[in-house]
C-alpha cells in the first residue's frame, strides 16, 4: 500500500533549504509559513488519513523561525553555578517515547560539564509538580547516562573512531529514563559534535576533578556542612580518634579494654567495629560472638551487578511493541534475572541476625570481603529492624550517614562516575534501598518517610553534585575536598549532602516524602519501651580476611585470635563451618522466628520483620515503571489512596484546629490516627486525584489522551498446546467425547 | 461483634485471618441438625501439624475443635465447599485410619483416628459423603432450609424495571419487551428484556431461532450520553455452510441505528477464533463480515471453561500448602492464571474503550452466552458506570448479568453434586471476581466496596447457605424459598464499606491489563497459609482515621450547638460569629 506519510516527510526534507530560502528575507513570515503549510498539508492529505497529525510535529513554524534566527540556536537551559556548555545542536528531534509513530519535538541539545540537556523549541505548558531545581525532565545529568546506543540499537563505548556518528541516539539513564534522539535534521558538523561530545564526557574515563561537583561547590557559597550526629555511648566503649586506616571513619566504637595500641595492628587490614547497639545495663556480659561470613553466604557484587542488569532491562522501553512482547514472559523473566531473589536473599540474612541478637542473646560479627558492601546492607537493615528511629527521616538519613557513607561505602567505585575500567561497578546501594522499600510496602505505618522518597534517594547517587555519594570513605573525602579548597588549607571546600533537599526540590515537594500514615510514636510509653527493649545487641563488620587464616600471612593469625579473645568468641557459628547458607535448616529457623513474631501483638515502634515469602517480594512499582507510558493507571495507583487519606488527615485537622480554638482538648488519646502537622494533603488536593497517575509525582499526565493502552500481542504464546486432553479444542458445555 | 470476631480471626488457623469468614455470623440453630460428634480426630494442617479435637458434623458445616492450643484452635467449614471426600490409604499399623476433603476454596484437608471401632469410621466417611453431597443422594441442599429473617430481603435488591430506569430506558430507541414473560422465548434469559424499538415480538422470535439457544441480542448497558450500547447474546447458527439470517441481520443494523453517533459497529467474540471456526462444525460459529455490513468481528481470544479449570487446578498446587520460595514466579507463570485474568481484562477494555472513546455499541458474545460473554459485558460494565463500583450495584450487576442472564452457577460450581470430574465445573465466575479485584488494586479509591466483600461473594458462592448462587437460571431460581446473600450482607454494609472510597460517579475506569499491575491474589487463593496474613490489615488504620474524624465532627457539632444556644440566649448581636462557618466535610472529590 502507498504510505502517505513516507512521501510526506521526503518532501518536507527536500524542501527543507528551500523553505529556509523563502522564509528569509520575507517580511511576513507567519504568512508564508501558513501558505507553506497549507500547501504541504494537502499534499499530505491525499496521502492517507493518518499523514495530518505526523506531519504538524514535522514543521512547526518556531522550526522555521529558529532557523532564521540564529540568536535562538543559543537556547539554553537555566545554567547552574559552575555549568560550562561544551558542544551542542540544533534542530534535534526528541521522539515521543510513547509513540511508535516516529514522532517528536524540535529543540536544541547541550552537552555541558554537568548533563546533557535537551532544550525543546517548543514552549513548555505545564509546571511539573515535582520539580527538581537541579534537571529537568529533559535533562540526564552525566553520570545517570547508563548506556548510549547507536543506529540498529548497536552499544557505544568510548573511543570511537572519529567523523562517524549515528543517526539515531538512544540513551538509557539509571533512572530508568530513555531518551531518542534524531540527529539527521542537524548540521553535520554540529551533530558529529555533540555525539562526541556526550559519548567522551558520558562513557570515557575521567578524573575525579572532572566531576561537576567540584566547580558546582567552587562556585556557590554553600552553608554549612553535615555533621555526623554523635550519641553518646556508655563508658565502657572507647572513643578512638586517631585515622588509623584511612578507609575508617574519624570516630567509631571498640571495646573500652581494646587499646589503641592494638587497633594500629590492623592497620590497612579493616577492623571490627560496633555500627549500632543499644543500652543496655550489662554490657560486660560478652557471652559470645557468632560469625556471619557474608562472602560465603551472599551474592558477590558482580552477581548483583549482573542480576541487576538484566533486571533494569525491563524497564529501559523504547518500544511499545516490544514491551507487550515482553509482557507475556514477565514473571519468568523476573525469576530468570535473580533479582528479587537477591533482595531475598539481603533481607533473610538480616533476619537471621535478628534472630541471634534477639532470641540467642549473642552478638553478632558480619564478615565480608572489604567489609563494606553486603556489610552495610546487613546490618543497617537489621538495625531498620530493629529499631523505630531508623525509619524516621531523620533516623534514616543517619543510618545511611553512619553505615554506609561513614562505614566506608565506595560509593565513587560502585557507581562508577569515573568510568575507569579496575573498578568494579555495583548497585549496592540500590539493593539496600530495594529491601527497605520491601519492608517499607510490608509495614507502611511503621515509616516516617514515603516510597518517594526512596526512589528520589535512589535517583540521587547518580547526581554528582552531592558529597553523600561522592567518595570512597571518610579519608577520602576530607582529603580531596582540601585539596580541592580553592582557599585557605584549613576550610576544605564545602559541598551539600544529599540531606539537604531543599538543593533539588522545594518545600512543597518535599511534602511529598513523608507517609501520612505514620504513626508516631505514643509519647507516654517512651520509658515503657526502654526497658522493653532487647538486652544487649551488638553488632559488629569486619573483613573477613581477619578471620580466614591465609596460609601466606601467618602474622595475622595471631593478631585474628587475639582479637577473638578480646571479644570473647567462644565457638563459631554453624555458618562459619558450613558455608552453604541455603541449607535448609537455617531458613526454617528464620521461618520459626518469623512464625513466632507474627503471633505477637503488631508493634510499629518494636521489632518489625519482613516476610520473605515469594509473592511478599514485589518490585518496586514507582521506581520501575514511572516512565513507562503503556502501564500508567490513570487515575488510580497508589496516590489515589494517598490524596484520600490527605484529604482526611486535612479534615482531621481542621476539625481539631477548630476544637482549639474553643479551647477544648480531646481527651481521648486516638492512637495511630494522629494527624500530622505537614502532609502532602496541599500538594494533591490542589489537583483531583482523577488526573493523577500510578507514576505520580514523576510524570505529569499533560501530554496523554485519556485513552487506554490496548495489548498489541495478546495472544501470540502458544500457551494452550501441550495441555492434556487438548482442553483448548473442547466445546464448553460438551463431555470429554466431544473433541472438535 | 467486629472486634471479637478479628480477635478469634488471629488465632484461628484455618479461617482467614484478614477477614471474618463464614460461619461466623450466628444462624438459626434449629435448622441446623447435629449428625455426628466424634472425639479424639486428629486433623493433620499441613502449618501447624497434627491437632487433636472433636469433629462435629451438621447438614450445614463440618466443626472441628482443639482445646489442647491456647487459643483453642477451630476448624468450620460449611460443608458446600467440599468437592470430594477420599480415603486415604487403608488403616496404618498403628491403626489410624485417615480422609481428605478437597475443597473448592483452594485447600485440602485431612483428618484421621484411630480405628478403635470400625463403624466409627465408617460413620464419618459415610455422613460426609451423605451430606456434603446432598444432591447425588436425593438430599435438599441446605439453602432451601435456611430459615434466618434478615431485616432486609435481599432479593428485592434488584429489579428489572427499576434498574433499565435508571440507564434512561425505556427510550425513543429501546423498548422494555415482555416476550420472553414466561420463559418461551428463551429459557436461559430473564423475563425483562431490553429490545430495538423497531423490531416487533414477532420478529424477535425468527431471531432466537437463529441463535444458539435462542438467546438472541439485548441490550446490557446503555451510555447516557452518546447513546453507544453494550449488547450481549449467543453465537450465530451459521453452520459450515455459511448459513444467513435476514432477521437477525436486520436486527443488528437495527441496534447500530439505534446509536447516531457511530455508522460502526464491533462484533467481539470471546473466544480464539480457531475456536469460533470450530464451532462452525457443530451448527454454530460467527458473524461474516459479508452479511453483516458495516459490523467488524474482533476475536478476544479467551479460553474455554476446560482451559480455566485446568489453571485452576495447576494454581491450587503452586499455593497450596506451601509456596516454593525460589521459583514462585515462573511456577505462577506456568498456571497461565494471570494470564488467563489478563485476557478478559484486555477484553473487557476494549470494549470498554469502543463503547466510551470509539462511541460506537458492541456486541458481545462467546458460544451460549453465558459465560465469557457474563465476564466480558459485567466487567466493560464496572469500567463504564461509576454505579457498578457501590455496593448495592454491584450486587444489580452480579443479579442482571449473571443470574438473570444465566450464567449456570448450578454446574460449573456442582452444589451438592458429589462428580467432582464434571466437565462442566469451572471457576468462571471465580475469575470475574479476581478481574474486579485487580481493578480495586489499580483504583483503590473507585471501588464502595473492600476486599472482604469480594472475599464474601466467594465464599457463599459455594456454602450453599443462601439462594443467590443456586440453580442455573432465573426461570429454575426459587426466590422465596431462599435466603439473599445480599440480605446477609446489607444488614451490615461497615464491614464490607471501602474507607477511602471516592465518588467519582461519572469517571470511566481503563484499567492496565499489562502482566507489570496483575498480581496474584494472595487474600484470597493463599489466605490458608498463616505467614501471608498481614498483622494488621491496613484498610484497619483507614477505619481508625475515619472513626476519628467522624468524633471530632460530633464535638464540633455539638460546640456548635452550644454557641448557637449561648449566643441566642445573651441575645448578643454578633450573630455572624467566625465559628459558625465551618467548611461542610467533603466525603467527595
Amino acid at each position: 500500500m502507498f504510505d502517505g506519510r513516507v512521501l510526506l516527510k521526503q518532501v518536507i526534507l527536500l524542501f527543507w533549504p528551500l523553505i529556509s530560502t523563502w522564509v528569509q528575507g520575507a517580511e511576513k513570515i507567519d504568512s508564508c509559513q501558513l501558505q507553506v503549510l497549507e500547501m504541504l498539508s494537502s499534499l499530505g492529505s491525499a496521502g492517507g488519513k493518518s499523514a495530518k497529525p505526523s506531519f504538524v510535529s514535522y514543521v512547526t513554524p518556531e522550526e522555521i523561525k529558529s532557523e532564521k534566527e540564529p540568536s535562538r540556536k543559543e537556547k539554553h537551559p537555566d545554567l547552574l553555578p559552575g555549568e560550562v556548555v561544551f558542544c551542542s545542536a540544533s534542530t534535534v528531534l526528541k521522539y515521543t517515547q510513547d509513540d511508535l509513530s516516529q514522532r517528536g519535538v524540535f529543540g536544541v541539545l547541550l552537552c555541558t560539564n554537568f548533563r546533557v540537556s535537551f532544550v525543546s523549541d517548543e514552549e513548555p505548558t505545564e509546571e511539573m509538580l515535582f520539580k527538581n531545581k537541579l534537571y529537568g525532565e529533559n535533562d540526564i545529568p552525566l553520570s545517570c547516562v547508563d548506556n548510549i546506543y547507536g543506529d540498529k540499537r548497536k552499544l557505544i563505548t568510548g573511543g570511537l573512531v572519529k567523523n562517524k556518528y549515528p543517526s539515531k541516539m538512544i540513551i538509557h539513564c539509571k533512572d530508568l529514563r530513555v531518551f531518542q534522539f534524531s540527529l539527521s535534521f542537524s548540521k553535520e558538523e554540529d551533530a558529529k559534535k555533540i555525539f562526541q561530545g556526550i559519548v567522551h564526557h558520558c562513557l570515557e574515563p575521567k578524573s575525579l576533578r572532572c566531576l561537576f561537583a567540584f566547580s558546582y561547590c567552587e562556585n556557590t557559597s554553600y552553608p554549612g556542612s553535615y555533621t555526623v550526629e554523635n550519641t553518646s555511648y556508655p563508658g565502657s566503649y572507647s572513643y578512638c580518634r586517631e585515622h588509623l586506616v584511612s578507609r575508617l571513619p574519624q570516630y567509631f566504637i571498640v571495646p573500652k579494654n581494646v587499646s589503641d595500641e592494638d587497633l594500629t595492628k590492623y592497620q590497612g587490614k579493616g577492623l571490627p567495629v560496633c555500627v549500632g547497639f543499644y543500652l543496655s545495663l550489662a554490657h560486660n556480659h560478652l557471652y559470645s560472638v557468632k560469625t556471619e561470613d557474608l562472602s560465603d553466604t551472599l551474592p558477590t557484587v558482580q552477581d548483583i551487578l549482573l542480576s541487576y542488569n538484566k533486571f533494569k532491562q525491563f524497564f529501559l522501553i523504547d518500544n511499545t511493541t516490544e514491551f507487550w512482547m515482553s509482557d507475556m514472559k514477565w514473571f519468568s523473566s523476573l525469576d530468570n534475572c535473580g533479582w528479587l531473589d537477591i533482595i531475598r536473599q539481603c533481607l533473610q540474612k538480616a533476619v537471621e541476625v535478628v534472630e541471634s541478637l534477639e532470641k540467642e542473646n549473642t552478638n553478632v560479627l558480619i564478615m565480608e570481603e572489604g567489609g563494606s558492601d553486603l556489610c552495610c546492607v546487613v546490618s543497617s537493615l537489621v538495625q531498620l529492624m530493629l529499631d523505630p528511629y531508623y525509619r524516621t527521616l531523620l533516623g534514616f538519613q543517619s543510618l545511611v550517614q553512619k553505615e554506609w557513607v561513614a562505614g566506608g561505602h565506595a560509593f565513587l567505585d560502585r557507581s562508577n562516575h569515573l568510568h575507569l575500567k579496575d573498578k568494579v561497578e555495583s548497585p549496592v546501594f540500590l539493593l539496600f534501598l530495594e529491601c527497605v522499600w520491601q519492608l517499607q510496602q510490608q509495614h507502611g505505618p511503621a515509616f516516617q518517610f514515603s516510597e518517594t522518597y526512596l526512589t528520589v534517594l535512589s535517583d540521587s547517587v547518580h547526581v554528582p553534585v552531592f558529597t553523600t555519594f561522592l567518595f570512597n570513605n571518610d579519608g577520602h573525602r576530607d582529603s580531596l575536598l582540601r585539596a580541592e579548597s580553592p582557599h585557605t588549607q584549613r576550610s576544605p571546600l564545602n559541598c551539600p549532602t544529599v540531606w539537604d533537599w531543599s538543593v533539588q526540590f522545594d518545600c512543597k515537594a518535599q511534602d511529598l516524602f513523608t507517609n501520612p500514615l505514620y504513626t508516631e510514636k505514643p509519647k507516654q510509653d517512651t520509658s515503657v519501651r526502654k526497658s522493653y527493649r532487647p538486652r544487649h545487641l551488638r553488632q559488629l563488620s569486619l573483613p573477613s580476611s581477619a578471620f580466614k587464616t591465609p596460609p601466606k600471612k601467618g602474622f595475622f593469625k595471631d593478631e585474628a585470635d587475639n582479637l577473638k579473645k578480646i571479644l570473647g568468641v567462644k565457638r563459631l557459628s554453624r555458618w562459619m563451618l558450613s558455608p552453604s547458607s541455603d541449607s535448609p535448616q537455617t531458613s526454617s529457623s528464620v521461618r520459626e522466628f518469623y512464625e513466632a513474631w507474627q503471633t505477637k501483638p503488631l508493634d510499629y515502634h518494636g521489632l518489625l520483620l519482613p516476610c520473605l515469602d515469594g509473592p511478599s517480594i514485589r518490585v518496586w512499582m514507582q521506581r520501575y515503571l514511572r516512565w513507562i507510558h503503556d502501564v500508567q493507571i490513570l487515575g488510580g495507583g497508589p496516590v489515589a489512596m494517598l490524596s484520600k487519606v490527605s484529604e482526611i488527615l486535612g479534615e482531621v485537622q481542621e476539625l481539631q484546629r477548630q476544637l482549639d480554638r474553643h479551647g477544648c482538648t480531646l481527651t481521648s488519646n486516638h492512637k495511630g490516627a494522629r494527624p500530622r502537622a505537614k502532609t502532602a494533603a496541599a500538594v494533591i488536593a490542589a489537583r483531583s486525584s482523577v488526573r493523577l497517575s500510578s507514576s505520580f509525582p514523576f510524570v505529569t499526565s499533560r501530554n496523554w489522551a485519556f485513552k487506554p493502552a490496548i495489548p498489541t500481542s495478546l495472544l501470540q504464546s502458544l500457551m494452550v498446546t501441550g495441555m492434556p486432553g487438548n482442553l483448548a479444542d473442547r466445546e464448553d458445555d460438551g463431555g470429554p467425547e466431544s473433541l472438535v | 461483634m467486629g472486634a471479637n470476631v478479628r480477635k478469634r480471626a488471629r488465632h484461628g488457623y484455618v479461617t482467614p485471618l484478614l477477614w471474618p469468614s463464614i460461619g461466623y455470623f450466628e444462624f438459626n440453630v434449629m435448622t441446623c441438625l447435629n449428625l455426628l460428634t466424634a472425639k479424639d480426630v486428629t486433623y493433620i494442617c499441613p502449618y501447624i501439624g497434627a491437632l487433636r479435637g472433636t469433629l462435629t458434623v451438621t447438614n450445614y458445616r463440618l466443626f472441628f475443635k482443639c482445646m489442647d492450643r491456647e487459643p483453642a484452635f477451630v476448624l468450620d467449614l460449611p460443608l458446600g465447599v467440599v468437592s470430594r471426600v477420599e480415603k486415604i490409604g487403608g488403616a496404618s499399623s498403628r491403626g489410624e485410619v485417615s480422609y481428605g476433603l478437597a475443597c473448592k476454596d483452594i485447600r485440602n484437608l485431612r483428618f484421621a483416628h484411630k480405628q478403635m471401632e470400625d463403624s466409627l469410621r465408617k460413620s464419618i466417611f459415610e455422613i460426609l459423603m451423605k451430606c456434603a453431597f446432598p444432591v447425588s443422594n436425593g438430599l435438599t441442599i441446605f439453602a432451601f432450609e435456611y430459615g434466618q429473617v434478615y431485616p432486609e430481603n435481599g432479593w428485592k435488591v434488584y429489579d428489572a424495571q427499576a434498574e433499565y430506569k435508571r440507564q434512561g430506558l425505556p427510550n425513543e430507541s429501546w423498548r422494555i419487551t415482555k416476550v420472553n414473560d414466561h420463559y418461551e422465548l428463551c429459557d436461559t434469559y430473564p423475563s425483562t428484556l431490553v429490545v430495538p424499538v423497531n423490531i416487533p415480538d414477532e420478529e424477535l422470535k425468527r431471531v432466537a431461532a437463529f441463535r444458539a439457544k435462542g438467546r438472541i441480542p439485548v441490550l446490557s448497558w446503555i451510555h447516557p450520553e452518546s447513546q453507544a450500547t453494550v449488547i450481549r447474546c449467543s453465537q450465530p447458527m451459521v453452520g459450515v455452510n455459511g448459513k444467513r439470517s435476514k432477521d437477525d441481520e436486520k436486527y443488528l443494523q437495527t441496534i447500530m441505528d439505534a446509536n447516531a453517533q457511530s455508522h460502526k459497529l464491533f462484533i467481539f467474540d470471546a473466544r480464539p477464533s480457531v475456536n469460533a471456526a470450530a464451532n462452525k462444525m457443530k451448527g454454530g460459529g460467527y458473524e461474516s463480515e459479508d452479511a453483516y455490513q458495516n459490523a467488524e468481528l474482533v476475536f478476544l481470544d479467551i479460553h474455554n471453561i476446560h482451559v480455566m479449570r485446568e489453571s485452576l487446578r495447576k494454581l491450587k498446587e503452586v499455593v497450596y500448602p506451601n509456596i516454593e520460595e525460589s521459583h514462585w514466579f515462573s511456577n505462577l507463570e506456568s498456571t497461565h492464571w494471570l494470564e488467563h485474568i489478563k485476557l478478559i481484562l484486555a477484553g473487557a477494555l476494549r470494549i470498554a474503550d469502543k463503547v466510551e472513546s470509539g462511541k460506537t455499541s458492541v456486541v458481545v458474545h462467546c458460544s451460549d452466552g453465558w459465560d465469557r460473554t457474563a465476564q466480558l459485558a459485567s466487567l466493560a460494565m464496572v469500567m463504564l458506570d461509576g454505579h457498578y463500583r457501590t455496593i448495592r450495584g454491584f450486587q444489580v450487576l452480579l443479579e442482571k448479568e449473571w443470574l438473570s442472564f444465566g450464567h449456570r452457577f448450578q454446574l460449573r460450581i456442582g452444589h451438592g453434586d458429589k462428580n467432582h470430574t464434571d466437565a462442566d465445573r469451572s471457576p468462571v465466575f471465580l475469575q470475574f471476581i479476581d478481574c474486579v479485584w485487580q481493578m480495586t488494586r489499580q483504583f483503590p479509591a473507585a471501588f464502595e466496596f473492600n476486599e472482604y466483600f469480594l472475599i464474601t461473594i466467594l465464599d457463599h458462592l459455594y456454602s450453599c447457605l443462601f439462594g443467590t448462587f443456586m440453580c442455573n437460571s432465573e426461570q429454575q431460581r426459587v426466590k422465596e424459598k431462599t435466603v439473599s446473600l445480599w440480605a446477609y450482607i446489607n444488614s451490615q454494609p461497615e464491614e464490607f464499606t471501602n474507607p477511602l472510597y471516592v465518588n467519582y460517579s461519572n469517571h470511566v475506569l481503563f484499567p492496565v491489563v499489562s502482566m507489570r499491575h496483575l498480581e496474584l491474589w494472595v487474600g484470597y487463593y493463599i489466605r490458608w497459609n498463616p505467614r501471608m496474613r498481614p498483622q494488621e490489615p491496613v484498610h484497619q488504620r483507614y477505619k481508625e482515621l475515619l472513626a476519628k474524624r467522624a468524633e471530632l465532627q460530633k464535638r464540633v457539632e455539638e460546640l456548635q450547638r452550644e454557641v448557637t444556644n449561648r449566643s441566642a440566649s445573651s441575645s448578643s448581636e454578633r450573630a455572624g460569629s467566625p465559628t459558625r462557618s465551618i467548611t461542610p466535610v467533603q466525603t467527595f472529590v
